[in-house]
């Protein structure tokens, strides 16, 4: 019990004593109610409240029973039934009292009545129908106290099919000299309209009335009924525009009287009603949004006072504001309003502004770009709510190139309030829907770790409801997307809707059928578009429902169907074929099979085991390894502390992690519109900043900017996608290039190769003598020798394979003719493209030329972020300028090719980019024999250097990848030495020179080195390197999700320093 | 739109509810301890919302007690915030006619109100129906209730 009402308690008898007390009433200390009240006040257990209300009810029972019971003792046992309900005990024998005392108790007590009756009955209680009469006659009387509380409980409560019995008489009240029976009569038929609108449409024009009454409280009555007729049809109610604008004018200009005021601001409420039915008005409707253009701009206006209050009116101005045809001017000013908002130090306005701004970027995602770095303060801030409504927010933002980053944003959310009911039911939901759009868009290209964290998620829980509810929530949304088109849908997203069928498809079995998703499952492995991995996961998931004789006859059927499917990809489990038998004898077992051994009943659990766990070992290397957390140690966290030294103290910042920050993707900086508040980028309080960095003062300012940096980059990636740039692709993986070149005219080529790409048609140029066509051209270019761009999985970029064979040089190996080697003095490099000069690059090769040709062609790699440049360089060699160079080029299947000629006396250029395209080559007979072995798919090994793509990751990411990815390998390499630098960064440099890795960090005796896979199986997949010097030599530490990458780039390591 | 206003005091007790939304009268309890237990656990330089299931709570706390609206999502949380510290100025203005301080400041509220019940009930019901607010200015809330009281004392 509180103090104060223990302490209150003990001066009770006196203060019940007080008569004076008009509020208080008049209760006499021995009174029931008092006894009551002051037991509940000393309850101390909810076995003490049972016993004390059992025991009221029961004297309550008595009393009502009683005839002697006065109408003034009923009110008072009414009271102390309402006590007996609000703690959750039914009083029901007392309904009917009630009613008795809103027909016979004279006004205070009916009223007490009425009230008992809305608390205990619901609308379709039928002892209602015995209050009809009652009202009924109240409405009538001439006591305008009784006419109003009849008014009052009918506009809480009244039997629809009783309605035409008091509509006349309350149409009467319309009409009432008394503003608040005309008001609470309003109030009965928009009560009547909600619960039967047919039985008012006749008096609609009533309403106008109403609307137009002379009393503000009559007219603020009707606007609950324009509302809802506005919200439901909006069309016919245009008309009203103009009454509504007038209104919302007169309001906003004090034109009510003084005590309609709240803090000095006139009518709030109202304001906000107003404006939400503006906002209905408006909504797509030009014209009629142009009329309340002014009135809202006068409420933003008017609105400035520092009131929660005048906020309230402010956000809902601004919903409308955004709602209604958008007027750039007013948009601007609601920008700045929820700008003010968000930066507001007021927690319930920051509250508010983020909820503000997850309304408005559902119009115009790039809203969110001035309030980055707020937006992400806000995600780490300590109260839940602010976080939630953030996430709220990012999600509305989620774009395929920052669902990543708000993925795992909200999984982390998820994980810290895993009790949480309401919270994990949410984000659960948030987090699935974000993955069905995911998955179904991006989901071949996507990093593995997104569906396996996902998985990892529904996996991980406790059996405990909230689990279970999102496990069949789930089901039931997969289950759906099954019995849809499925074609459509990704591999990946197909496997994980395979493994969570296969898990929990258990919830649902009593509301289906057991073999719908059984043959949901077969019906995905009969089509044509699954492929042969996602096969296998369809067939693990349905070895897991075997379970029940439709399942198994189903299977047993697909057993004979999918036999060979079986047989190719069992070898990879097993290597003989016991599984199948396994499998089969358990099918028939379950169904009709009389005998089983024992032994073959060991060895299907075996080989369920190995079935079902072969998605696991893909998906789940963590969560369902139950290894234990020391052999899983991040190296990045075993340096922890030198990891924080270095933040503190160290003066030079690793910044590669950092550069894309100002990217073309990276960090946007936004244009800031005149008057806007600037973002506080520098005036970021810094967390790290304070008294950790006592050192020296020039040591300050780069710790200062540490998390800031971090969290800049964190804005990168969550608002990657938004603004100038924004476009709706996928996530951009690098992909497979495909690139032929072939040159038309020369017919006996164009069986061997398909033509792809043709860059040099004709080649018509007028030199300065006058010479208007140079003959030969193509000859030579097409005598140039062949090279490989880029290489493997048979993939061929510059192949003129008739060469090949007419040219034994070329045949011999893949390198170019000598005499293409010869020097030249071409200062290629400084025609780079500036965007492209800082990346990495391969070498310059001349692709085709000759002595006396007067253009030469050569190329070069260049290794983007997201997509590998092809630069074709044609040069003029004569001394004579070019004037007019025709070019054509075809690309057929290219996704992209955008080329520029840099016409200059000397050296005319020509590059080409072409982005990461993702066409298929099917072709693959026809290609020379010089390139059979290209066609190997060992492309781990074969083409590394060229499918080596460096990933930028910030330390902690790498920390976090570091710690998800299962395939690991350690192995001792020598160390570069060198006079200027330290070993290891020496090394590290040799290695990133020539593999093209990115380095993370350097940290005292450690590096670590991240990159991914360009092409091949592994596509898109990251490898991560840890190294530390261990007396002269390198102890590194590879980890990657995919078996064979650590291998393959230790391989090349170990060449590429051997090459050193 | 409203779907309940809770009256609670510290203890997480329940002094008065009002639901705009049928719940069974089992099922209150337990929702108000949930309920409950959800605000009071917020700091007080926490944000006075709080999501709760498919809705939101608004919370303001005076003295010992809690009042606690449950809203659907598209209402509006502050002017709700605001709508509490409206009805709080109502009691005021009722309760502390006869009094010199402001009765919710005073450690009486909770006995009065509890001794009070149906009249705050009265209140309410003039303010809030079937979830929406239908009446803010004070004066009006309060004269129903006025003319009642004169009536009985005329009695």
């Amino acid at each position: 019990m509180s103090d104060v009402v223990e302490k209150t308690l003990s001066a009770l008898p006196s203060l019940l004593s007080l008569d004076s007390q008009a509020g208080a009433g008049k209760l006499s200390p021995s009174s029931k109610l008092g006894n009551l009240i002051k037991g509940i006040t000393e309850l101390t257990s909810k076995h003490e409240e049972e016993r004390l209300i059992k025991k009221e009810l029961e004297s309550i029972k008595e009393q009502v029973a009683s005839p002697n019971t006065t109408m003034r003792q009923m009110k008072e046992i009414m009271v102390r039934a309402i006590y007996c309900e609000m703690l959750g005990y039914q009083a029901s024998f007392s309904y009917i009292h009630a009613i008795k005392l809103a027909q016979q108790g004279s006004v205070l007590e009916k009223r007490v009545g009425y009230l008992a009756v809305s608390l205990f009955l619901n609308e379709t209680d039928e002892f209602l129908l015995l209050l009809v009469n009652t009202v009924l006659k109240d409405l009538q009387s001439t006591n305008l106290i009784e006419v109003c509380m009849a008014l009052t409980v009918v506009s809480q409560m009244f039997p629809k099919d009783m309605i035409p019995a008091i509509l006349p008489v309350v149409e009467e009240k319309l009409t009432h000299p008394k503003e608040i029976i005309r008001r609470k009569a309003v109030l009965a038929l928009y009560k009547f309209y909600l619960i039967a609108p047919n039985q008012v449409q006749h008096i609609h024009s009533k309403f106008r009335k109403a609307l137009c009454d002379k009393d503000p409280g009559v007219m603020t009555a009707s606007l609950h009924i324009y509302l809802q007729l506005i919200k439901e049809n909006p069309e016919s109610y245009k008309d009203l525009t103009g009454s509504m604008v007038t209104i919302l004018r007169q309001v906003v200009g004090g034109k009510l009287p003084l005590d309609f005021n709240y803090h000095s601001v006139p009518a709030p409420w109202l304001q906000i009603q107003l404006l939400r039915i503006l906002a209905y008005l408006g909504k797509e409707d030009q014209g009629t949004s142009e009329m309340m253009y002014d009135v809202l701009e006068e409420s933003l206006r008017r609105a400035e006072m520092n009131h929660n209050i005048t906020y309230a009116i402010l956000f809902e101005c601004v919903k409308t504001i955004y709602t209604v045809h958008p007027k750039s001017q007013l948009l601007e000013k609601a920008a700045e309003c929820i700008g003010n908002f968000v930066l507001s130090p007021k927690i319930n306005l920051k509250y508010l502004g983020l909820k503000a701004l997850t309304y408005v970027v559902q119009q115009d995602a790039n809203l969110a770009l001035p309030h980055q770095m707020t937006i992400i303060e806000c995600l780490d801030h300590s109260d839940v709510i602010i976080k939630r409504e953030t996430l709220e927010l990012l999600f509305r933002i989620t774009n395929a190139q920052n669902v990543t980053v708000i993925v795992e944003k909200m999984l982390e959310f998820l994980r810290l309030t895993c009790d949480d009911y309401s919270t994990i039911d949410l984000v659960g939901k948030v987090a699935e829907l974000t993955m069905n759009s995911v998955f179904s868009l991006g989901g071949d290209v996507m990093q593995p770790d997104i569906p396996n964290n996902f998985l990892r998620l529904l996996a991980e829980g406790v059996d405990n409801v909230e689990d279970r509810q999102l496990r069949l929530f789930a089901v039931d949304s997969y289950v759906s997307l099954l019995q849809g088109e499925t074609a459509k849908l990704p591999q990946r997203f197909l496997q994980v809707i395979s493994w969570v069928l296969g898990e929990y498809s258990y919830l649902r079995e009593e509301e289906s059928d057991p073999g719908s998703v059984m043959r949901l499952l077969a019906r995905l492995l009969d089509q044509r578009h699954t492929s042969t991995e996602t096969r296998s996961w369809v067939l693990g998931a349905m070895t897991k429902l075997c379970s029940s004789p439709v399942s198994v006859a189903l299977a047993r059927d697909v057993c004979e169907r999918y036999f060979w499917l079986w047989c190719s990809f069992i070898p990879q489990v097993d290597s003989s074929l016991s599984f199948l038998d396994g499998y089969v004898s358990e099918a028939l077992a379950a169904g009709a099979a009389p005998y089983k051994s024992p032994h073959q009943r060991q060895e299907d659990l075996v080989q369920e085991k190995a079935l079902s766990l072969e998605p696991y070992g893909l998906s789940l290397p963590v969560s369902l390894s139950s290894c234990s957390i020391t052999d899983r140690r991040s190296p990045t966290l075993l340096s922890m502390s030198s990891v924080s030294q270095c933040y503190f103290s160290s003066t030079t910042l690793k910044l590669e992690g950092v550069k894309r920050v100002w990217g073309k993707d990276g960090y946007l900086a936004q244009q800031q519109s005149a008057g806007e508040t600037p973002t506080p980028l520098v005036e970021l309080p810094s967390p790290l900043l304070s008294p950790q960095s006592p050192p020296s003062q020039t040591q300050k300012p780069s710790s200062g900017l540490e998390p800031d940096q971090e969290k800049r980059q964190l804005a990168s990636s969550l608002f990657v996608g938004l603004g100038s740039h924004n476009s709706v692709c996928l996530v951009r993986f690098p992909s497979t290039v495909w690139l032929f070149i072939k040159h038309c005219q020369s017919a006996n080529q164009s069986n061997v190769v398909k033509a792809l790409f043709k860059p040099l048609r004709t080649l018509d140029h007028t030199t300065s003598n006058g010479n208007p066509h140079v003959e030969g051209t193509e000859q030579r270019v097409e005598a140039g020798g062949p090279l490989s761009l880029i290489r493997g999985n048979g993939m061929v970029a510059v192949v003129p394979p008739t060469h090949t064979q007419t040219d034994p040089q070329t045949q011999q190996d893949l390198h170019p003719a000598p005499a293409l080697e010869r020097p030249r003095d071409l200062p290629l490099t400084s025609h780079l493209p500036a965007e492209l000069s800082g990346l990495a690059r391969s070498e310059f090769t001349p692709l085709c030329s000759d002595q006396d040709s007067s253009l030469a062609l050569s190329a070069c790699r260049v290794y983007k972020e997201d997509a590998l440049v092809l630069l074709v360089f044609i040069s003029n060699n004569n001394d004579s300028a070019l004037h007019q160079m025709a070019l054509q080029l075809t690309c057929k299947e290219l996704e992209v090719y955008i080329f520029q000629t840099g016409l200059n006396n000397k050296v005319p250029l020509f590059f080409s980019e072409i982005p990461v395209g993702r066409s298929r080559n099917q072709d693959r007979n026809t290609r020379g024999s010089s390139n059979r072995d290209l066609e190997k798919p060992r492309i781990f090994c074969e083409n590394f250097r060229n499918s080596c793509m460096p990933l930028t990751v910030s330390t902690g990411d790498y920390g976090k990848m570091w710690l998800s990815f299962s395939h690991d390998l350690k192995q001792n390499l020598q160390l570069v030495t060198t006079e200027h630098q330290e070993p290891l960064t020496a090394t590290l440099d040799a290695l990133k020179g020539k593999l093209h890795l990115h380095v993370v960090d350097i940290i005292g005796s450690e590096g670590i080195v991240a990159c991914r896979l360009l092409q091949g199986p592994g596509q898109g997949q990251p490898c991560l390197l840890h190294c530390r010097v261990h007396a002269d030599s390198l102890a590194v530490w590879l980890r990657s999700p995919v078996p064979e990458l650590p291998d393959s780039l230790l391989y090349h390591c170990q060449k590429a320093l051997t090459e050193t | 739109m409203i779907k309940f206003l809770l009256m609670v005091n510290k203890q997480g007790q329940t002094r008065l509810s009002k639901y705009y939304e049928q719940v069974d009268i089992e099922k209150r309890p337990s929702l108000e301890t949930d309920v409950v237990k959800r605000c009071l656990s917020r700091k007080k330089e926490e944000c006075s919302f709080v999501e709760y299931k498919d809705f939101r709570l608004v919370y303001r706390q005076y003295a010992a007690l809690f009042i606690v609206v449950g809203i659907s999502d598209t209402e509006n949380e502050l002017s709700i915030y605001e709508l509490v510290h409206n009805f709080v100025e109502v009691l005021d203005k009722y309760f502390s006619r006869v009094k010199s301080k402001l009765f919710f400041l005073s450690s009486q509220s909770e006995l009065d109100i509890m001794f009070n019940l149906d009249k705050v009930h009265i209140i309410i019901d003039e303010i809030i129906q079937n979830g929406h607010i239908v009446e803010t200015n004070k004066n009006r809330i309060l004269a129903p209730l006025l003319a009642l009281d004169k009536m009985a004392e005329a009695h």
